[in-house]
């Protein structure tokens, strides 16, 4: 048999749904702790006995087939539309041990859709130490199903489910209960109207705002069923609802003994310190501070060690090569630049290895209530801080993890300033200009240096937040803001998917920005390399004449720098020169300052290219920008400079994917370009005001 | 009639009436339904928003909302 099986695997959040399906196709996905995670299609192939595949889809976690949030839209369209090309011939519903009760309400539901079903009752190791035990026969008979039980964590009971997958054909699509008999009646007369299409999907069609394709609410309308009120309608769900339970602890009171007296407090004990008043602000604080102690500390000795490895292979290739454009090209602009990012890679990959356990081990959704109260004041919602704590790694997944705060208004805030937030691509810029400006030294066993990052990042939050409050008045529109929260237990991070995260977020990091970067870098190194007229041609004859009592090393670094000022680059640079001389850059920065509109990231590797052009010793970025002298004789990087770039980094909005990403998410470009342009002005006038006071 | 909104800290009660078109629906689909028990485990700063247990489920919810739920208290064991 050629054709695959397509199975959808469903379940609330917090189930480890996603740990089932690495555990399934092998392929490495994150599992996360705080609902609306998968909020991407999850796709991969699972090899079955006898030869057969299946083609599993990962759904986004959904707590029943009432959809409240755009994720679980998507789950709803495509199990009431036989055509899609995912539509599964087999669900398999994630629950969790500790759950079973409410991870069963949806499984009752898509029982009625007549799709056929295997459950998974997840996290089986956990049994033991909550007390749980189970009589599987006789779930199985009454759920009209088949079970496997299994532990992704252990890795046990994935075989079985195995098994039950390519034996799909034998489960039953027999509902569990008739939810008809909620209100007779009405159904009738529903089932009357349309009898050739399955009731629930019909009832699913009235209840539901999303897009069905075949059957069309229109229709329903005039066919007459909108004779209940909206809140009637509410009602009847509610009444679907109790019916539901009433089957399900009918069933979990036969099959299921739970034992309290042999459940740990542990969960109790963790939650009251960790929600605590004051103490859960302590502990969260203390991590954060933590988390830059160690992105500091751990990650000096590898970027030192990767920094003077790429100054050595400069050198090199330019030793080693023959001398010509392709060897400079090579040294100078491709060498430079890549190494202007890889440097940063012991960083990025700490700082997603924190976020990372944070959400895994179920921490992450006590923060959301510890916030949620200061949050709603200006306008965000406690879910908000999952997007601006992952901002911290990338805007990108941050404003797509905003999909699940279910009002319009608090969502949009929080996707205009997430972009605030200190993210990934402006470490590389902090921590180089960072070592240059601030002094070495500690206070309170904290270096300077590190402080100074802190700092950075509070007021980027700060901005964030004073933005949200300033959107919150100018937002006209009211929506309703509604906050439900599920508390997961807490977990031991699983060191396998913690692993797989950092690895593949770094790794995309790396490509992604390496990709753009290498790509500037060449074009600034065209750039810089060729000029028009004679200013640039002629540069060696106009020095020499000028200078002829200098010796030839002098000359040499004369004519370098007299090149690149009139190279078109420098061109560029001097043309912009006018508008941030007062914000205390030269045109060199100027350049830097164009190319990272593209990404922030982008700004080391174009200084890299452009100090490297012309110059011919092997020293490090970092020894090249603390030589680097203005035309009076002064260092370009001072401590008002200095910090005038790192705020202009903090505020503006340099980075076109992010700007993409907010248009696909709001659907329009007004509000990417408001972003753009908002951001863009908070930055210069910040700066033009830092560097006129320290000045 | 006495809501969610009125428990003091650890104090157990039974949800009697929580039909308000305001109560997010999914919040009933997680067990806040007439006669399940509800506890009150924790308040955050401001006494809001409200950790609960409602029905073995682990819940914040905020104080707008907790006030729609009625009611009655005990069984206290």
């Amino acid at each position: 048999m050629s054709k695959q099986i397509n199975v959808a695997l469903i379940g609330n959040p917090n189930t480890g749904k996603t740990s089932v399906f690495n555990a399934l196709t092998g392929l490495n996905q994150k599992v996360a702790n705080y609902p609306g995670i998968t909020v991407d299609k999850k796709e991969g192939l699972c090899k079955l006995p006898r030869g057969v595949k299946a083609h599993i889809l990962d759904l986004p976690g959904t707590y029943s087939l009432n959809a409240s949030s755009l994720d679980e839209n998507i789950v709803i369209e495509l199990l009431l539309n036989k055509n899609n090309k995912d539509y599964p011939d087999v669900a398999i519903i994630v629950s969790d041990v500790e759950n079973l009760k409410r991870n069963l309400l949806v499984f009752t539901q898509i029982k009625d859709l007549e799709i056929p079903t295997i459950l998974v009752i997840n996290m089986a190791d956990r049994m033991v130490s909550n007390g749980i035990s189970l009589d599987v026969d006789y779930l199985e008979k009454a759920l009209n199903t088949n079970i496997a039980l299994v532990s992704a964590r252990k890795n046990t009971g994935v075989d079985h489910l195995k098994t039950l997958i390519a034996n799909y054909r034998d489960l039953s699509t027999e509902p569990c209960l008739n939810a008809s008999e909620i209100d007779k009646s009405y159904f009738e007369r529903l089932q009357n109207a349309f009898p050739n299409q399955q009731l629930y999907k019909l009832w699913l069609v009235i209840t539901q705002d999303v897009n069905f394709g075949k059957i069309s609410r229109q229709e329903m309308d005039v066919a007459a069923f909108k004779t209940k009120s909206k809140s009637d309608l509410k009602r009847l769900q509610q009444k679907e609802t109790v019916k539901r339970y009433q089957f399900i602890n009918s069933v979990l009171k036969e099959g299921q003994t739970i034992d309290a007296s042999k459940a740990t407090g542990l969960r109790a004990r963790l939650d009251r310190i960790t929600m605590h008043k004051f103490w859960g602000y302590a502990i969260f604080f203390v991590i954060l501070l933590s988390i830059f102690q160690a992105i500091y500390d751990w990650s000096g000795m590898p970027m030192d060690y990767i920094d003077a490895s790429f100054a050595q292979l400069s050198e090199w290739t330019k030793a080693t090569l023959p001398p010509g454009v392709f060897t400079d090209l090579l040294a100078d602009g491709v060498i430079a630049g890549v190494g202007g990012v890889v440097i940063f890679i012991p960083q990025i990959a700490f700082l997603f290895l924190f976020i990372s356990i944070l959400e895994e081990s179920g921490y992450m959704s006590r923060v959301v209530f510890l916030m949620d109260r200061i949050m709603r004041r200006f306008g965000l919602n406690g879910k908000s801080v999952i997007p601006l704590i992952s901002g911290t790694a990338c805007a990108i997944p941050a404003i797509m993890a905003t999909r699940n705060i279910e009002s319009w208004k608090e969502r949009l805030i929080t996707i205009l300033v997430t972009p605030f937030i200190t993210c990934s691509a402006r470490l590389p810029v902090y921590l180089i200009i960072i070592s240059l400006v601030i002094p070495e030294g500690r206070f309170l066993g904290l270096s300077y240096q590190a402080l100074t990052l802190m700092f950075l990042y509070l007021i980027g939050f700060g901005m964030a937040i004073i933005s949200a409050a300033t959107l919150n008045r100018i937002l006209r529109f009211r929506s309703k803001s509604f906050f439900v929260v599920e508390m997961p237990s807490f977990k031991v991070p699983l060191v396998k998917n913690v692993f797989i995260t950092v690895f593949e977020k770094t790794k995309s990091f790396v490509f992604e920005a390496g990709k753009i970067i290498l790509a500037i870098s060449v074009i600034i190194w065209v750039l810089a390399s060729n000029g028009p007229g004679d200013a640039f041609n002629k540069a060696d004859t106009i020095i020499e004449t000028d200078h002829a009592n200098l010796s030839q090393l002098e000359i040499d670094q004369k004519v370098a720098a007299y090149k690149l000022e009139h190279s078109y680059i420098g061109i560029i640079g001097k043309t912009i020169e006018p508008i941030i001389r007062p914000l205390g850059y030269d045109w060199k920065i100027g350049i830097g300052l164009v190319t990272s509109f593209a990404a922030r990231e982008v700004f080391v590797g174009t200084l890299a290219t452009i100090y490297s052009v012309g110059a011919d010793s092997p020293e490090t970025l970092k020894q090249k920008m603390a030589s680097e002298k203005r035309e009076n004789g002064l260092p370009v990087f001072t401590l008002a400079s200095g910090i005038s770039l790192l705020l202009f980094y903090a505020f503006a909005m340099q980075c076109m994917s992010t700007l993409a990403v907010v248009k696909r998410e709001t659907n329009s470009w007004k509000w990417p370009i408001i972003q753009l342009i908002g951001m863009t002005l908070i930055a210069y006038f910040i700066s033009l005001i830092a560097f006129q006071i320290i000045q | 009639m006495p809501t969610i909104a009125d428990m003091q800290l650890g104090q157990k009660a039974t949800i009697t009436e929580c039909s308000s078109d305001a109560i997010p629906f999914k919040l009933l689909e997680m067990g806040c339904l007439p006669g399940n028990k509800v506890q009150l485990l924790q308040f955050a700063p401001f006494l809001d928003p409200l950790y609960l247990n409602i029905d073995d489920a682990f819940v914040a919810i905020r104080r707008e909302t907790a006030a729609l739920i009625c009611i009655e208290f005990g069984p206290d064991e």
